[in-house]
């Protein structure tokens, strides 16, 4: 056991243990460990396998960037171990491997590496032969853990949140920024990924008390804050236009607005470069220090620390306060900076060696680490040719440097420089609304990040409109944060930059060699930043190895795009239900009760066809369409969009929208209207009826609806005409009474005058049905005797059952789209965005007769002049398959085609009963509209079948039907 | 997700709003060449730079003038039609 006796902010439950298994084995943590924690409090240093080459791999970072130790937790794959507590009853295994992580069979691919060079998946693909074979063994190693199937569909809510000021980080410097904008009046909100806040302030102590002081001081006060909402274990995903951040906890997104956000997001340590840098036992200082003061976990027995900064020399204080010996420091810089840190240091008797790193790590027989060799460096870097010498030891501790954590900042827009002094990219230019504070920032020393984060704080406070008075100015640092060149080269290799796609630092030399010389090209062709981690612990040292190779500097090779989300998110925690709209008629009860079958048009859902037991869907649907060519039937018409437009120039305004004349209609008529857009292509149509002298009442297609009312509205903003528009679309409930004993139902519930002088075809009345106020128009879309019956839309439920009770004895029934569909088909009418498409003309669908061009304006006239004078392309024409069609029938957009060529398309077909054949409309070339012409559909299939253009309306060509027969 | 100032209803999630078009002058449908016209009715000013836009809030179907600075991603102000003074 390693675990050591309590540390002050210990994440540690100690009166609870956790059981649970890894690889087989059983194990033991306490709660509140992570996997990782736990597993090297109980000596299991081997964790996981590399992704490529299949090495061992433990504890890097403990911050959430250990790829290389990731699990499957049952159904829950690429568990991340170094950051997720551990559990009762977990059964884990590592992932990546072929017969487990002690025996992984694909281990030998780590001798095989030199066959493996970089970029070899585009090497290897570029045998067209060969590719089968290569993707069949790529798709068998590649990829992190199992899919389970069978995993239950979850469904996650999402949250929507507001503050004034939002905090991504809560260590020193977004603690002290939390608490300057919530004194200042703000509403703030602190969220931190970890599951307890503080960072570094807890941990990067160098065992000193005074230190953690601050932090716990700050936590105390941001808590104890009723203006501040601290977020623990939650992480900011992301940055989106006007401060919009995903919140992502273990349970929800929460979608965040905030007036001002700062980011406080601190950096991450990087890796140094020497051979075998992967070897269990060799991790990040930041990491031991977690493991030291989050977990209580002695990291190791003796270790040898790495320096190049500070933080270094903290981290061998803090190892030798936890018991561990520690063997040198080797300090990469050619001097020691004099600091009471590296006094205290020589006080316990520890070597410090400027100009040293490690040559190479050693390991044992299982592949975990067992010692080092140090030597000496030069002052560019080279290693001094016999300064070799072995050190043993069960740790390294690597210090040399931080990269910030500027996703966000990336994402925000914000303009980075790339800091000599600091050796980091800073941020130069933030977009307004967004601040920066702490090592992301660029500041290091602890005072300075807690008087960083009061500057950041007050800042966001006053750009969310607080007032706020003073300045602060924060010392500029004095040491750098990070080696230049925490790189050291080795004839062998093995000198791994990303832990996450095992790539070495020959990697980037071959790459270079090859022309890949840009940072966008090197990361695509190398991989590098593309793994699971995103580059966090390897595009810093990827660009300096760029930047040296290419004799550029780091701002000159500049840096990778950041991209959403900043850590994988659980696909559950995004998907979620859909906010489209759906719309139900008022009549909607009344179908289901009926037996609809409903179907989707546009927002709306409406009755396809109702379903008769023990019947078919086609015939339901034809017996639907006989029940109102030979009796009578009530459809739905409610989804048409009901537009009413009402002033003296309402007549004028339709003119000018509609394709047609409206101003010299006679109050009680109807016209039919077809609306273009400006390039004069057909948008929609409908009816409109003059219902008054300075009132019409129209209508537009269901799925138009919408943007009709909507485009009308502007264009009556812009004209300024003296008329106004009202939307009824949702008001009105409407209704199609057709057959012909439709008048006769009808008859029994109004007193109204039915007969065909008093109300002809194509007019509009008002009056009362059923003791309801409705208007009515006698319109024949489906080619009977009927009357479309509009009323408010409290009555429509009301007026159908009056129908419905009148025409019993009539044999009335429902009846719905699909059999309007036939019926209308046979009438030879078109459907707009059925028959018609985003290029269709009126002159190409034969409705030359509905465009006057002789008005003075309409929206569209200008082109249709053009379009005119110039041939049709295409001609809309109706056309019949043979008598004793058999086999399969044409469908909707099948091709017609004509000596090898596409002459045209389908846009309807369907069974005629009338006809005794099936009929349809068709684009075809001009050359081929002549009626008797024979053409040819193509199949799905590609086998054809024969049609031939006739004549439209197939049905009631002279329209006898709309005529009185009494 | 961006956000959008309505005049009259506020600042609201760019979702609630449908985006229309440039306000482009046209030329006079009697006098101008048919090149002309289809000049205008077909070709668009993709440069990025300051637009004069149509856009509506669509709950409210209030119409109104965004001026838009596509090149900075940044709404410069809005107004009612009419009301550009």
């Amino acid at each position: 056991m390693k675990r050591l006796p309590a540390m002050p902010d210990e994440w540690l439950d100690r009166s609870r243990t956790v059981r649970f298994r890894f690889e087989g084995r059983s194990f033991e943590g306490l709660a509140g460990d992570s996997i990782a924690s736990a597993l090297w409090a109980a000596g299991q240093r081997s964790q996981g396998r590399s992704f490529k080459y299949h090495r061992v791999r433990g504890i890097l970072s403990a911050a959430n960037h250990d790829v290389n130790v990731m699990m499957q937790d049952g159904p829950k794959l690429n568990t991340r171990g170094d950051v997720v507590a551990v559990r009762e009853g977990m059964d884990l295994t590592a992932v990546n491997t072929f017969g487990g992580l002690a025996n992984d069979k694909a281990r030998h691919l780590n001798k095989l590496s030199r066959f493996l060079p970089v970029g070899f998946y585009y090497k290897a693909f570029h045998n067209k032969r060969l590719f089968p074979l290569w993707e069949k063994m790529f798709r068998r190693i590649t990829g992190l853990g199992v899919v389970d199937f069978s995993t239950p569909h979850i469904r996650t809510q999402k949250r929507y949140d507001f503050c004034d000021v939002l905090v991504i980080g809560a260590g020193p410097s977004g603690l002290a920024a939390a608490l300057s904008a919530a004194e200042a009046g703000a509403s703030v909100v602190v969220c931190d990924e970890n599951a307890r806040a503080g960072g570094s302030g807890l941990f990067q102590l160098g065992a000193d008390g005074a230190r953690r002081q601050h932090t716990v001081s700050l936590l105390q006060q941001v808590k104890a804050h009723p203006r501040i909402r601290l977020l623990e274990g939650t992480y900011a995903g992301a940055y989106y236009a006007d401060r919009w951040v995903p919140l992502i906890d273990e349970n929800r997104m929460t979608k965040m607005r905030a007036k001002s956000v700062i980011v406080a997001s601190g950096a991450y340590e990087q890796p140094s470069v020497f051979r075998n840098n992967d070897l269990p036992g060799i991790m990040n200082g930041s990491a031991m220090q977690r493991l030291i003061y989050r977990y209580a976990v002695k990291p190791c027995n003796t270790a040898v620390v790495l320096a190049a900064n500070a933080d270094g020399y903290r981290v061998a204080l803090d190892l030798l306060a936890a018991g561990a010996a520690v063997a040198a420091v080797l300090d990469m810089r050619a001097s020691v900076p004099a600091s009471p840190l590296a006094d205290a240091l020589r006080a316990k008797g520890v070597e410090i060696l400027a100009g040293h790193a490690v040559y190479e790590a050693h390991a044992d027989g299982k592949g975990e680490l067992a010692g080092v060799t140090a030597c000496r460096i030069d002052g560019s870097g080279r290693v001094v040719s016999g300064s070799q010498r072995r050190i043993s030891c069960d740790g390294v501790a690597m210090s040399t440097g931080w990269s910030p954590a500027a996703n966000l900042l990336y994402q925000a827009g914000t303009r980075m420089r790339f800091d000599d002094l600091l050796q980091q990219f800073v941020p130069e230019q933030l977009p307004e609304g967004v601040f920066a504070c702490g090592k992301v920032n660029g500041v290091f020393r602890l005072e300075s990040r807690i008087t960083d984060g009061q500057r950041a704080g007050l800042a966001a406070a006053a750009n969310a409109g607080f007032e706020v008075s003073g300045s602060i100015t924060v010392p500029a640092e004095t040491e750098s944060p990070s080696h230049a060149w925490p790189v050291v080269a080795h004839p062998d290799g093995k000198n791994f930059v990303d832990f996450d796609e095992d790539l070495q630092v020959k990697d980037f030399e071959n790459a270079v060699q090859e022309g890949y010389d840009n940072i966008e090209l090197l990361k695509r062709f190398s991989t590098v930043g593309m793994g699971p981690s995103q580059g966090k612990h390897s595009n810093m040292t990827a660009l300096r190895i760029l930047a040296r190779l290419t004799g550029k500097s780091p701002q000159q090779v500049g840096t990778t795009t950041a991209r959403p989300f900043f850590h994988p998110v659980p696909l559950s925690h995004l998907a979620g239900r859909g906010f489209s709209p759906q719309r139900h008629s008022p009549l909607h009860g009344r179908h289901a009760a009926l037996g609809a079958v409903f179907m989707q048009a546009g927002a709306w859902e409406r009755p396809e066809y109702y379903a008769v037991p023990g019947k078919s869907r086609i015939d339901c649907i034809r017996e639907e369409a006989r029940r109102v060519r030979t009796a009578v039937a009530l459809i739905d018409v409610g989804t048409l969009g009901k537009l009413e437009i009402r002033g003296p120039q309402a007549g004028e305004f339709l003119n000018r929208v509609y394709t047609g004349r409206y101003d010299n209609m006679k109050v009680g008529a109807t016209r039919y209207a077809v609306m273009c857009d400006e390039s004069g292509v057909l948008s929609d149509e409908g009816v409109v009826a003059r219902v008054a002298d300075d009132v019409f009442y129209f209508t537009t297609t269901s799925s138009g609806a919408a943007t009709v009312y909507r485009e009308l509205s502007r264009l009556n903003i812009e004209w300024k005409l003296d008329c106004g528009l009202i939307n009824l679309t949702g008001s009105y409930s409407a209704m199609n009474l057709a057959g012909p004993a439709s008048r006769k139902v009808l008859a029994q519930l109004t007193d109204m005058d039915l007969s065909s002088a008093a109300f002809p075809y194509l007019a509009v009345r008002s009056g009362t049905v059923a003791g309801i106020p409705a208007r009515m128009m006698r319109v024949g879309f489906v080619g009977e005797w009927g009357y479309e019956i509009h009323v408010p839309a409290e009555y429509g439920a009301t007026l159908w059952d009056a129908l419905m009770k009148a025409g019993e004895s009539s044999g009335i029934g429902p009846f719905g789209v699909e059999a309007q569909r036939l019926l209308r088909l046979e009438k030879g009418h078109l459907i707009v965005s059925q028959d018609t498409d985003g290029l269709t003309n009126p002159f190409e669908v034969g409705m030359d007769w509905a465009v006057k061009l002789d008005k003075p304006f309409f929206t569209g006239k200008r082109s249709l002049q053009i379009v005119r004078k110039m041939p049709l392309k295409r001609k809309l024409v109706g056309f019949r398959l043979g008598e004793n069609h058999s086999g399969e029938v044409p469908k909707e957009c099948h091709l017609i085609i004509q000596d090898g060529d596409i002459a045209g398309r389908v846009t309807s077909i369907s069974w005629s009963p009338h006809v005794g054949r099936f009929i349809g409309l068709a684009f075809v070339l001009p050359s081929m509209s002549e009626t008797g012409t024979a053409f040819q559909i193509r199949l799905t299939d590609g086998s054809m079948v024969n049609a031939e253009v006739c004549d439209t309306p197939f049905f009631d060509p002279k329209d006898e039907r709309q005529k009185e027969i009494e | 997700m961006k956000l959008m100032t309505c005049p009259i209803n506020g600042t609201r999630p760019i979702s609630e709003f449908a985006y229309w078009g440039e306000i482009r002058p046209a030329p006079d449908a009697d006098t101008c060449s048919d090149d002309q016209w289809a000049e205008y009715v077909f070709h668009r000013n993709g440069a990025p730079g300051v637009k004069k836009e149509w856009w509506c809030h669509t709950p409210s179907n209030t119409w109104f003038i965004a001026e838009r600075d596509t090149e900075k991603d940044k709404v410069l102000r809005t107004y009612l039609h009419g009301d550009d003074k």
